[in-house]
């Protein structure tokens, strides 16, 4: 038996306002509506999330975990770029 | 369950003799330094065979795991019980669902995990294949398959990789609830009436042994535990949380005021372990196998399932696929 593949969804929640929608897994449906009521019924059955997205998973551009030195890496030598890099004497209190 | 899965031998050798040696170290490395795996990650071929199988052998047995509960939703004794238990089986439902999709992150598809768990050719828990004869059963499973279970998923947790732990995350937060309403029913029959204390005497008597059988064959005899344990699959050996289970669940089954099917069972009190006696391996084995009491049964049941749903996927796809069609077609007319 050769059945469709059916198509594969990401899906972000949002816990509540004032936070950001956060990745929570993926669920397979053939549209957007029914990826919306097939992420409810899976990842918020106990008052995870006030709203939801799904996102066609195809849809991801992806960084390669290959090119992780060469992209994350220089960071790490700038240390400049932290607050802890710089000199405050501790008389002028907190900065 | 995910031991069981564990302990099957892989149809092919691994092929690591191909792999790149250094590859392999740097893998290695990373994995002893507790860094965690993820989904396009280089991993040696066996590390991401063993977790398709396990995760999907998971999966399945949380699927199939809806069955014997699923038996007792309309015959629940009160609306709470069946608000209950019907919450419990969804939730299976939704833990093999996290655990399908964190299987498709290693590069197989939801369709071939289902046909392989519909052909037969995949495992799921040997615990599933026994029956749910009485009420006083959805309590034994409650308290003893979900409190193994729970045994067995808080390593995961901690499992070397990503989608995996964070899926088990999710599932044991979930499962908690499972246990303690199982040992509620099971609290509540041996508190009733002398028929109702015998019906939960019984269920215990009958999943005892199978409840410890979950945790997959004795070290010894176990084929894939070295392997696993350096790649952090897995984290204790299946004597190890066996064990765990047993001291554990022995005081609680006490208080119930009821007793093991095991007349070995005694506190070893230097060791402060409960011993208990030896397992019936050849029962595992010829379940494992397809020969418990109900491993035919709940195939069939889901395979039904399946082949009855698929003219509402068809569907659902053809309808996707007329919307997107229209939609493509829109800007055009408009256009002219």
């Amino acid at each position: 038996m050769t059945e469709a593949a059916m198509p594969l969804w990401e899906v972000f929640i949002r816990a509540r306002a004032g936070l950001s929608h956060r990745h929570a897994g993926s669920v397979h449906a053939p549209d957007a509506a029914m990826a919306l009521l097939a992420a409810r019924d899976t990842y918020t059955r106990r008052g995870e999330g006030l709203s939801i997205w799904v996102v066609p998973s195809a849809a991801i551009a992806a960084s390669d975990p290959a090119d992780k030195d060469s992209l994350f890496e220089p960071t790490a030598s700038k240390a400049y770029r932290h607050p802890t890099f710089y000199e405050v004497p501790d008389e002028v209190g907190h900065m | 369950m995910y031991t069981q899965a564990l302990n099957q031998k892989e149809a092919a050798a691994p092929a690591t003799a191909s792999e790149d040696a250094e590859a392999v170290a740097r893998f290695e490395a990373r994995v002893a330094a507790e860094d965690k795996i993820e989904p396009n990650d280089w991993m040696p071929e066996a590390y991401r065979r063993t977790l398709i199988r396990q995760i999907s052998q998971h999966a399945h047995s949380e699927i199939i795991g809806m069955q014997p509960e699923g038996n007792w939703v309309t015959r629940a004794p009160s609306l709470r019980r069946k608000a209950a238990l019907l919450a419990k089986v969804q939730d299976e439902g939704g833990h093999g669902l996290y655990l399908y999709a964190a299987a498709e992150t290693l590069g197989v598809s939801r369709e071939e995990l289902s046909e392989q768990l519909l052909s037969g050719k995949a495992k799921y828990s040997s615990i599933f294949n026994y029956p749910t004869l009485t009420w006083a059963d959805i309590g034994a499973i409650g308290w003893l398959v979900d409190g193994a279970a729970i045994m067995n998923q808080i390593p995961l947790c901690r499992t070397s990789y990503g989608p995996y732990a964070r899926a088990m995350v999710r599932v044991c937060k979930e499962e908690s609830f499972h246990q303690r309403q199982g040992y509620e029913i099971m609290l509540t029959l041996s508190r009733g009436t002398p028929e109702q204390k015998a019906m939960a005497q019984d269920a215990l008597d009958r999943w005892w042994w199978p409840s410890l059988m979950m945790f997959g064959p004795p070290d010894g005899a176990s084929q894939h535990t070295d392997t696993s344990m350096r790649w952090k699959i897995k984290r204790f050996t299946n004597d190890e949380i066996r064990q765990q289970f047993v001291d554990a669940t022995v005081p609680q089954g006490h208080f119930l005021g009821l007793s093991f099917p095991d007349p070995a069972l005694r506190l070893n009190e230097e060791t402060g372990h409960w011993e208990f006696g030896v397992i019936d391996w050849s029962e595992f084995k010829a379940v494992l196998a397809g020969n418990g009491p109900c491993n035919r049964q709940r195939l069939r049941t889901r395979r039904q399932a399946h082949e009855g749903g698929a003219w509402v996927r068809e569907a659902a796809l053809a309808h996707a696929a007329k919307r997107r069609a229209r939609k493509a077609a829109a800007p055009k007319l408009a256009a002219e």
